[in-house]
C-alpha cells in the first residue's frame, strides 16, 4: 500500500513537471504581448516602456492590452485603442504626420545642411589657397626676373 | 562678407535659445489629451455613498459638469481639495467625483475628514473607466458640456489660476 502511494505520488510529480515543461498555449501570446509592450510608453514614468514599468497604471494597461489581445484585436487595433485615450505619446515610435515631420526629418535636414556648409567652406578655402599659390608664384617669378635682369 | 561671417552662428544661437526657452516653460508630464472635443466615454458605476444607485454620463445630459478624478491615497488631491470644497459651496457647477482605484470605505472616510464637494462620487475600483478617460496622474478634472462633450482637461491639481482663468470662464460660456 505504501509502495503504491509512493508510486502514485511519483507518477503525479512526473506528470506535473512534464506538463510545466511543455510550451504552454499562451507562450505565443506572451511573446506577442512582450513585443507590443516594448512599443508602448508608460505614462507615469515617461521614459519607460510598458514592459519595463512597475507603475500601477502600467499594470492596468498591461492587463488591458492582454485582454484586448485575447479578445482577438490586432496589434494595430490595440495601439489605436490606447492612442484614442492617451494620444500619440503612448507610442514609443511616434507616427509620421505633419506635426511630427520636424521630428522625423529634422535630423536629416540638419545633416544635409551641415554637409552642404562644409562643402562650401572647403571650396572657398581651396579657392583662397589657389589664389595664394598663384600670387606667391607670381611674386617668386617677379623676384627671379628682377634677379635675372639685375645680374 | 564680414557681417555674413558671424550672422550664421548668431542665427543658430538665437534659434537654439528660443527652442530651449520654450522647452523650459513646458511641463513634460502634461500630455495633451486626445479626448478634448470628443464625447465623454460612457460608463455606469455605483455611487460611493449609495452603492445600489448608479450614475452614467448620459444621466447628466443638458448639464455642464465637472468630473474630478480623485482617491484617498492620492497625495496631490489634498492640494486641490479645499478649492473644490469652495467651488461646491459657490454652487456654480456641479462636481462629480470618480474615486479611482480606491477602497470605497477609505474613500468615504477621506471625504468625511476633508469635506465632500461632490454632488456624487462614483467608484472605479479597478481603474477601467480611468483608462477610458486617459487618466494617468490623479487628480485629473474634466469639464463636460451639455451635449456630453469633453471641453477641457486639467491634469494634476486644479490651481486657483486655472480655475479663475480657464475653467470658470469656460463653464459660464457653456452654461449659456
Amino acid at each position: 500500500m505504501r509502495n503504491l502511494t509512493a508510486a502514485a505520488l511519483l507518477l503525479i510529480a512526473t506528470l506535473v513537471s512534464a506538463a510545466s515543461m511543455e510550451p504552454s498555449p499562451g507562450a505565443a501570446l506572451d511573446a506577442r504581448l512582450k513585443k507590443l509592450e516594448t512599443e508602448l510608453r508608460c505614462l507615469v514614468c515617461q521614459n519607460q516602456t510598458l514592459a519595463d514599468s512597475n507603475a500601477d497604471l502600467a499594470d492596468d494597461l498591461r492587463r488591458e492590452v492582454r485582454e484586448l489581445a485575447i479578445s482577438g484585436k490586432s496589434d494595430d487595433e490595440i495601439k489605436a485603442y490606447l492612442v484614442a485615450r492617451y494620444g500619440d505619446f503612448v507610442l514609443y515610435n511616434p507616427p509620421v504626420k505633419p506635426t511630427t515631420w520636424l521630428l522625423w526629418f529634422g535630423p536629416f535636414v540638419l545633416a544635409i545642411g551641415g554637409v552642404g556648409l562644409w562643402w562650401l567652406i572647403l571650396r572657398r578655402r581651396a579657392k583662397m589657397a589657389a589664389a595664394d599659390t598663384t600670387a606667391a608664384q607670381a611674386r617668386g617669378r617677379k623676384l627671379l626676373e628682377d634677379d635675372a635682369s639685375g645680374a | 562678407m564680414t557681417p555674413f561671417r558671424w550672422s550664421i552662428p548668431l542665427a543658430i544661437f538665437v534659434v537654439l535659445v528660443a527652442f530651449l526657452w520654450i522647452g523650459l516653460g513646458r511641463d513634460p508630464r502634461e500630455v495633451p489629451s486626445p479626448l478634448i472635443g470628443k464625447p465623454a466615454p460612457a460608463f455606469r458605476l455605483g455611487k460611493l455613498h449609495a452603492p445600489n444607485e448608479t450614475l452614467a454620463p448620459s444621466d447628466l445630459k443638458g448639464k455642464v459638469w465637472l468630473l474630478n478624478v480623485w482617491a484617498s491615497w492620492c497625495v496631490s488631491c489634498r492640494v486641490e481639495h479645499p478649492l473644490l470644497v469652495q467651488l461646491a459651496k459657490a454652487n456654480i457647477v456641479p462636481v462629480y467625483g470618480l474615486d479611482y482605484k480606491d477602497d470605497p470605505q477609505a474613500g468615504r472616510d477621506w471625504l468625511a475628514k476633508n469635506g465632500d464637494p461632490y454632488t456624487a462620487s462614483i467608484v472605479d475600483r479597478d481603474g477601467r473607466v480611468g483608462i477610458d478617460y486617459g487618466v494617468y496622474g490623479v487628480p485629473e478634472t474634466f469639464l463636460i458640456d451639455k451635449s456630453g462633450t469633453i471641453r477641457y482637461k486639467q491634469i494634476g491639481p486644479i490651481t486657483p489660476e486655472a480655475l479663475q482663468e480657464k475653467i470658470l470662464p469656460l463653464v459660464r460660456e457653456l452654461q449659456q
